[in-house]
């Protein structure tokens, strides 16, 4: 019991660093007189369907136990996809599009500082449960699955907030 | 070699640990200390030639006068050791390390290692913050709230906004790491930990209390983790989070668009206020837990206590306005900012009194402990109305950046918590260290410190009603503040004489640590189970079971079951 509180008090905490984040890029979009919008629904939509996918298996997995080990395996892959796609559509912003962290074609400067600070956190955040998930596949307890079942669905969470927030509000007409 | 490393550097015990949090925060304390001294010196006397500022600050004090920007990287540093590595640092890491585990009945902290972690990142986070006096350009100018565009515009902004203001980030970055550990491990411990026959509301109040404040630090300093990210992003890689299009700095236009400040005080601020009851909830606990022994009555109201805590941590998140009146905020805003801030004065009326509650008609032992107890509910009365009266966007217009507000918060958050580990050292002192403190030092240091802070600080008051702005290095270039030197003499010489007894209780530390009478177990007769030199199968009471009508001792420890 004592990982499982100690996973769910880190995500509690967790969620409030990334609430601020977020609040703090509502509150400069606000601020802000222009909004780029370059986005396409089939990328963002495509991640996020692999995050949800990854969601089912992850709970698949806590829910058998002794079976866990290929929805582990279908998580991880979900998980590696996910981060290599969302790198891809980073290089294309960066590479192709000449959005930065300090400047961008549309001279609005925030919009690739927020962009890349928000994914990059999470990002990171799916990095992080993707070597927990890979060091379970090699044998796990019961309360290290769920504590790790309770981290990646809050990661994925966090992604039902950042999806609408990022990509949805900045699609191309 | 190995023995002493494993024992006393890197130990997962909560007792080693504890002690490690509270010889590094009293080092801070130290630190902090002397750079109020060093700063009341140049504001008394800023015409001073000081050959020991010219040795230390070689650039900052040219010929050993001090230049503003060197009483701004003081005051920074100042701030930021109290506020973080004093302040946060010995309450909870200190002494709720020693004692949580074993007010609940358990034989350590839930999770050691991490415990072990938590100390030596916010050791690190103490050493970076240290570094910055020693890079090129010296510490940070910006104060402990590292408001940009000062923060965020880099060197051009002045000495100490390069390397140094970095630096400032990094370490508090790092420290937001070391308080979420903490925090995951005293919350964890007090829900998983307790002892048969715990229940929550038998817990001391000091346990209720190091829980509260840890689930206040929990999401507190995520947000302020937030907001560093964005600042560290600013500086370092060209961002502009918190900087406007067209600012000029040195006559110098930045290339940065979009931004504001005001984004940075929202977060810095919804951490900053909840960081004041990071600071003084868990005195609120040690002083109810002494003045119940020392009075020998059980804590009036409990429960009340126990609520008004709650009331205030969770009203503490909703008050952040509060701090930005002058900033530019929408009047309606600023109107319900101040309802919820008023609002706190009514848990913490509920607390005042019941600590008077708990005094009335005890049998009052004024022992150094009691004295400090007293002390604390005293400076948090003067400290906490001049709260309500700041609190109120009409009146704070006048007082915002005065020395008024200065005035205020170190009598609240500063003295007020200071009082309770003076009070939490002298009580727990036998039980962590086997030896009782010098009790004679010990009212003489609290005597004169007692009288030394209201001697500082209600002159403060004074000076801000008459219109002194704080964050200056030298009010005697301006003739309406020429009438008020006498005041400030005044405070500086009681902040020396008070900075100077406080060597009397380093110096009854470290004496009563060797030589000491040595302590009776239980030496205050008291009713928690710290005092008790094994850990308990099952409790059967409250904490509090002081004079129970038809014993035959006038306390009941709480493993002891009702004859």
């Amino acid at each position: 019991m004592t990982t499982l509180w100690a996973v769910r008090l880190f995500v509690a905490s967790d969620a409030f660093t990334f609430a601020a984040l977020l609040l703090g890029y509502a509150y400069l979009r606000a601020h802000s007189g222009s909004w780029p919008a370059p986005f396409t629904l089939l990328p963002g939509l495509l991640l996020t369907a692999i995050l949800l996918a990854s969601s089912f298996s992850m709970a698949k997995a806590v829910r058998s136990p002794k079976a866990a080990k290929p929805w582990l395996l279908a998580t991880l892959v979900c998980g590696v996809a996910f981060l290599v796609l969302h790198s891809l559509e980073w290089r294309h912003l960066i590479a192709e599009r000449q959005v930065g962290l300090h400047d961008n074609p549309w001279g609005v400067p925030l919009f690739g500082a927020t962009f890349f600070t928000l994914t990059g956190l999470h990002m990171a955040h799916v990095a992080a449960g993707v070597a927990v998930i890979g060091g379970l596949l090699r044998g796990s307890s019961l309360q290290a699955l769920r504590a790790a079942n309770l981290y990646w669905q809050f990661v994925d969470g966090v992604w039902l907030f950042l999806f609408p927030a990022v990509y949805l509000t900045a699609l191309q007409s | 070699m190995r023995t002493f490393l494993s024992r006393y550097l890197f130990s997962t015990d909560h007792k080693t640990i504890g002690i490690q949090y509270f010889v590094l925060s009293v080092l801070a304390g130290f630190v902090g200390l002397a750079l109020s001294v060093v700063m009341r010196i140049h504001l008394s006397y800023p015409e001073a030639k000081i050959r020991l500022f010219e040795i230390l600050w070689p650039n900052g004090a040219p010929g050993g006068v001090m230049t503003p920007e060197l009483y701004l990287a003081l005051l920074t540093m100042h701030g930021t050791i109290m506020a973080f590595f004093l302040l946060t640092t010995v309450p909870l890491g200190g002494f709720g390390n020693y004692f949580l585990p074993i007010q609940i009945g358990a034989h350590d902290m839930a999770l050691p290692r991490l415990n072990m972690l938590s100390f030596w990142t916010t050791f690190l986070s103490f050493l970076v913050l240290l570094a910055a006096f020693f890079v090129e350009g010296g510490a940070p100018l910006s104060g402990w709230t590292a408001y940009p565009p000062l923060s965020a515009a880099g060197p051009i902004a002045g000495p100490g906004q390069g390397t140094g203001q970095t630096l400032w980030i990094v370490s508090i970055a790092i420290f937001c790491l070391a308080s979420l550990f903490g925090s995951i491990n005293f919350i964890t411990t007090t829900l998983e930990m307790r002892v048969k026959g715990m229940s929550l509301f038998r817990m001391p109040l000091t346990v209720w209390a190091w829980f509260i404040t840890a689930l206040i630090s929990l999401f507190a300093f995520a947000v302020l983790m937030a907001a560093g990210i964005l600042l560290l992003l600013d500086r370092e890689a060209g961002t502009s989070f918190f900087l406007p299009t067209g600012l000029l700095i040195n006559d110098r236009a930045l290339p940065n668009q979009g931004g504001t400040p005001l984004l940075w005080q929202h977060l810095f601020w919804f951490f900053g206020h909840p960081e004041v009851y990071i600071a003084v909830l868990p005195g609120m606990g040690i002083v109810s837990t002494i003045l119940a022994n020392f009075a020998r009555k059980p804590v009036f109201g409990y429960k009340p206590m126990v609520w008004a805590m709650l009331a205030i941590a969770g009203l503490g998140f909703i008050v952040w306005g509060h701090h930005m009146f002058i900033s530019g905020m929408n009047p309606y805003s600023s109107l319900a900012f101040s309802v919820l801030t008023l609002t706190i004065g009514v848990p913490s009326a509920i607390k005042t009194f019941n600590w008077l509650g708990t005094l009335w008609g005890g049998r009052i032992q004024l022992t150094t402990a009691m004295l400090f107890s007293l002390g604390f509910v005293s400076v948090f009365v003067t400290g906490g109305l001049t709260g309500i009266i700041l609190g109120q966007p009409s009146l704070d217009i006048y007082f915002h950046d005065t020395y008024f507000v200065v005035g205020h918060f170190h009598m609240i958050m500063g003295v007020a918590s200071v009082f309770a580990m003076f009070a939490a050292t002298f009580y727990w002192f036998p039980r962590m260290f086997g030896r009782m403190l010098n009790e004679k030092l010990g009212r003489v240091h609290f005597y004169i410190t007692f009288l030394g802070v209201y001697g500082i600080f209600i002159p403060m008051h004074f000076a801000g009603l008459a219109g002194n702005p704080r964050r200056y290095a030298d009010f005697t270039q301006f003739e309406f503040l020429q009438d008020l030197t006498i005041l400030h003499k005044f405070s500086s010489h009681c902040a020396f004489t008070t900075a100077a007894v406080q060597l009397l209780f380093l110096a009854n530390l470290i004496y009563s640590y060797r030589r000491g009478p040595l302590a009776k177990d239980n030496p205050w007769n008291a009713t928690t189970l710290e005092w008790l030199n094994k850990t308990p199968d099952a409790v059967h009471c409250g904490a509090y079971e002081y004079s129970v009508p038809g014993d035959t001792k006038d306390f009941r420890m709480q493993h002891e079951e009702a004859r």
